[in-house]
């Protein structure tokens, strides 16, 4: 099932009607959700993420706009009448009742040709479950599971029905980093088995890069970007996409374009041809440093942090926006810890130049 | 662990409680378990130097007295039917009050009222709403707002408290009167109990269709049970010491005009005996208690089985 979002936003009133202001949450988003893909909506907290998974689930009621399911206008349409499956972020599961009764109420409520047999219900609550193992848990009550274990069943709830959309709400943030790692697997291997159209809400650009087939990224109820999760990560539209994703996080400098030279501190670093003479951010990712005798760009080398298949070198730089630049390189190459500079040369590609007003993208040839 | 060398620093600041629970809780325990076990006993006559056989005496003269009979079967009475008719309108009106926006703190405080109004003061308001007052003509003066209402619906007077009206009808005033006055404290623990719910439960069973009924009856009842269960043995307990309502309806002959006692209670028969049969009421006191308390036992068994979490 295809989600289309049109023109949707959502704007909170204010509490405090004399003084206050209202709150854009998500403001006027438009885009598609291709059938059976795994999307990762990302954004830092706040950027109306949340919100825009409420509006899909239909908990939330747009301030304007469309959403479709396929070619259904659901907008008006109630959450109950959605057939969406929903994981919230603290699961939501009933304590009262065992794992079992759990997954089976949503099939309990089903009415008129849906309505099963309790044998059949009894089958499909069983898949479900062996779908997330947890088929040996179902005479547990959920104050007796792990947080993992909470979370598959969670997600076991929400698949029993057949959505025709799943939607997750921070489905990790709850668990431990290892735990997280697995569980994310899961969750990409149980979309696969099911085909169904998953939506999945997270703060973590790792998770949303390891397992989404398309990313979503958000900013203050803002659209930054669409796009598989490399396609985003080696062409950011703008400042706070290229910041947003990738660990280490991207280094930024404040620099110059002259006359289609591009020149951090005094030193000319790379040709961008075609750039008009301006002031810029330059973005360059840590993979992005070669370590060269004479390479255009000086920094004040602090350590090597060995890492075994990389090290990433650590040093400093005046026109720096961080406090250190982090160089990812390959561990065959030796950096003389001794001396107090290092010098690298840079590759075009990994180097992004943005305006520095807009924080927009500025494009160049590379050759 | 307090330090040995210090441990008279602790009995000394605990000693005011300790004290005050020694004279006002403590000593009038033992001191009932003892008049209750002296055969006769009244505080004149050991005044004036009787001595009392040890036994059970008070215990089966208690259990034989009629009058004590007729109390016990009123309390029962009244407590089998308050409790659980209070308990059902609390909570319905508990999960109204939850679910509306507009009034909502303004009709919390109305359903509230009740409960700080003095009990004497609103069963001489019930009183006035079933009284019937008999003037010289063949129509009385005055029939109560209640057989107004009646009347408006075709329905015969019913004497609901008066000289001459029947047992049933008393028990329904008393059954009204309590309910009414019951209804804050259980009203406010409930909605308690229910604004504490997470609402993601409720989300959840929007999420996946969840008829209303079924969200009440398998979500919004055993996410409540704990506090259904508190109201509930409380409500018992209280029950079974019902007496001012009584005396704020019919007065301190706890019966309609000659026919006193009629609607007596466990408590009240306690606080006759008390001027003049101490011992009596010792022995009252303790059936009650043993009451109360096998009462709270069975209620505590099936709240554990019934009860989620």
């Amino acid at each position: 099932m295809k989600v289309v979002l049109q023109n949707l936003t959502k704007i909170f009133p204010s509490r405090n009607k004399k003084s206050g202001e209202e709150v854009v949450a998500v403001n006027d988003f438009t885009f598609e959700i291709p059938d059976g893909k795994l999307i990762g909506l990302l954004g830092p907290s706040g950027c109306g993420k949340s919100t825009t998974l409420y509006m899909i689930s239909g908990l939330q009621k747009p301030t304007a706009g469309r959403l479709f399911f396929g070619d259904d206008d659901v907008t008006e349409l109630p959450t109950e009448a959605r057939g969406v499956g929903l994981v919230f972020q603290n699961y939501a599961l009933y304590p009262h009742m065992t794992v079992k009764q759990n997954i089976l109420f949503p099939l309990q409520n089903l009415k008129g040709a849906d309505k099963m047999t309790k044998a059949e219900m009894m089958e499909r609550a069983y898949q479900a479950a062996k779908l997330v193992q947890i088929d040996n848990l179902m005479e547990r009550k959920p104050s007796e599971l792990s947080g993992g274990q909470q979370q598959r069943v969670a997600i076991a709830r929400a698949l029993v029905k057949m959505p025709r959309v799943l939607l997750l709400d921070e489905p990790l943030s709850n668990l431990d980093a290892r735990l997280r790692l697995q569980t994310r697997e899961e969750i990409r291997r149980i979309q696969r088995e099911t085909g169904i159209t998953t939506i999945f809400v997270t703060h973590d650009q790792e998770e949303a890069m390891s397992i989404s087939d398309m990313i979503v990224v958000m900013k203050l109820g803002v659209l930054q970007q669409i796009g598989a999760p490399q396609e985003v990560y080696d062409d950011p539209h703008n400042l706070f996409v290229a910041k947003f994703l990738g660990t280490p996080p991207i280094n930024v400098f404040e620099g110059s374009v002259q006359s289609g030279k591009l020149i951090i501190g005094d030193e000319t670093v790379l040709d961008v041809p075609g750039v008009a003479d301006q002031d810029v951010y330059i973005g360059i990712r840590p993979e992005g440093f070669v370590p060269e005798e004479n390479g255009a760009l000086s920094c004040q080398l602090n350590s090597v942090e060995v890492m075994g298949r990389d090290s990433s070198v650590v040093s400093t730089h005046s026109a720096s926006l961080n406090p250190l630049v982090r160089a990812i390189i390959d561990s065959d190459i030796k950096i003389d810890l001794a001396s107090e500079t290092v010098r690298f040369s840079l590759k075009p590609h990994k180097v992004f130049i943005f305006n520095k007003e807009t924080e927009e993208r500025i494009y160049f040839e590379v050759k | 662990m307090v330090d040995s060398k210090h441990q008279w620093k602790a009995w000394l600041y605990l000693s005011p409680a300790i004290v005050l629970l020694l004279i006002f809780t403590v000593w009038p325990i033992f001191n009932t378990i003892r008049m209750s076990l002296l055969e006769g006993y009244t505080t004149m006559r050991e005044v004036a130097g009787a001595s009392f056989n040890f036994g059970i005496g008070n215990f089966t003269r208690v259990l034989e007295y009629p009058k004590f009979l007729t109390c016990l079967k009123n309390t029962v009475l009244l407590c089998v039917l308050t409790v659980p008719i209070s308990t059902f309108l609390a909570l319905l009106i508990a999960v109204a009050l939850n679910s509306i926006k507009p009034l909502q703190r303004l009709l919390q405080t109305v359903f509230f009222m009740p409960y700080v109004t003095n009990s004497i003061a609103i069963g001489m308001v019930f009183a006035a709403m079933f009284n019937m007052i008999l003037g010289g003509s063949a129509r009385p003066d005055s029939v109560g707002i209640v057989n107004n209402v009646l009347e408006f619906f075709g329905i015969p007077y019913v004497n609901w408290m008066n000289a001459g009206s029947e047992y049933w009808a008393n028990i329904v005033v008393m059954v009204v009167y309590i309910v009414w006055n019951a209804l804050p404290f259980k009203i406010l623990i409930l909605l308690g109990g229910l604004q504490s719910v997470n609402k993601q439960y409720y989300e959840a069973a929007r999420v996946d269709s969840t008829p209303r009924w079924r969200v009440f009856t398998k979500i919004t009842i055993p996410l409540l049970s704990p506090m259904l269960a508190y109201v509930i043995i409380t409500g018992f307990i209280g029950g079974f010491k019902e007496y001012s309502s009584i005396v704020g309806v019919f007065g301190d002959s706890m019966g309609p005009v000659g026919n006193d006692d009629a609607l007596n209670t466990m408590v009240g028969f306690i606080y006759r005996a008390i001027g003049n049969q101490e011992g009596t009421a010792s022995a009252a006191a303790l059936i009650l208690f043993g009451i109360i308390f096998v009462v709270t036992m069975i209620n505590l068994y099936v709240s554990k089985k019934k009860t989620h979490y």
